[in-house]
């Protein structure tokens, strides 16, 4: 019985904390950080730095994704954000494999000398 | 036991968020701008563990401790690895030229501008009551990921069979290849 009080006031402690942080906050604070990252990709020329932002875009949206979920109470949220790191992991990994294939090859990570596939 | 309650005073919670906020910005900046890829990495590294921290206080345990295991652990030991392994000379320019530059941080700003002025005007709508604050918590986590999303779940371990074999195809030298 007192265990389950307990969690009871645990419960009601969350939602106070949650309703202290309005989920715009949340909203404007993931934008940024994907802005960031479409910067990021946009300006710099070394694959593994394109990358990098890449994977700021990705948390970008899994924090936004998680919030929701939380704001909600809906676990739905919180089991795609686990599934897109599950992506990103595998994404990253045959990703890097690509990168250090183009370093032997050429012998920089440079993507702008990248451009026999661009007329 | 509830993690964020033991570890952060309630009264804290929000303070906390803005110093978290503004840390993981100012990293996730200087990942962009710094010279160096191994300084870049570093930063990532702080943004992860600044995003975790927002994952606590979001009562999410679960991905903040995944968040750590696999980005901040996996993948970024990954990159440094990468790194270290390519020996990239830091002194190659690597920035675009200033009109590039310029270019994308204009478009990269009028998204931003953008995307904050259309989401200011959209309506959030919070539910005050009746929400379930537990939900991050591994035990619920855990019963809908093998409840309602097995499948998906079994799926991925396909894809991560997939990713391996054509990490390994890619990596594989072949015998023409020059040695570096």
């Amino acid at each position: 019985m007192y265990k389950r009080n307990r969690a009871l006031n645990y419960k009601k402690m969350d939602l106070e904390i949650i309703k202290l942080i309005p989920l715009e906050h949340y909203i404007y604070f993931s934008v940024a950080l994907f802005c960031i990252g479409v910067v990021g990709v946009l300006m710099r020329k070394n694959a593994l730095i394109i990358f990098m932002c890449v994977e700021l875009m990705l948390n970008a949206t899994n924090l936004l994704l998680t919030a929701f979920s939380a704001y909600r109470g809906d676990a739905t949220g919180q089991v795609f954000v686990f599934f897109i790191m599950v992506v990103a992991a595998a994404e990253v990994s045959v990703g890097l494999a690509i990168v250090v294939m183009i370093y032997r090859n050429s012998r920089t990570t440079d993507v702008g000398i990248l451009n026999n596939l661009k007329w | 036991m509830n993690l964020r309650n033991v570890l952060i005073m309630p009264f804290l919670a929000d303070k906390l968020f803005y110093f978290l906020t503004f840390v993981a910005l100012l990293s996730a900046l200087l990942v962009v701008f710094s010279k160096k890829p191994m300084r870049s990495v570093l930063f990532l590294i702080i943004t992860f563990f600044c995003l975790s921290g927002h994952y606590v206080l979001l009562n999410a345990q679960f991905l903040a401790a995944v968040n750590l295991i696999v980005y901040a652990g996996a993948i970024m030991v990954l990159f440094l690895f990468t790194i270290m392994f390519l020996n990239l000379k830091s002194d190659v320019v690597d920035k675009r030229s200033v009109l590039t530059q310029l270019t994308a941080t204009i478009s990269g700003g009028i998204m931003l501008v953008l995307m904050v002025a259309l989401l200011r005007q959209a309506e959030i709508t919070v539910i005050k009551e009746g929400v379930d604050g537990s939900v991050g918590l591994v035990e619920s986590l855990g019963k809908v990921l093998f409840r309602d999303f097995l499948l998906p779940f079994e799926l991925a371990s396909v894809l991560f069979l997939t990713a391996m074999v054509g990490a390994v195809m890619l990596g594989k030298r072949d015998a023409g290849d020059k040695v570096i």
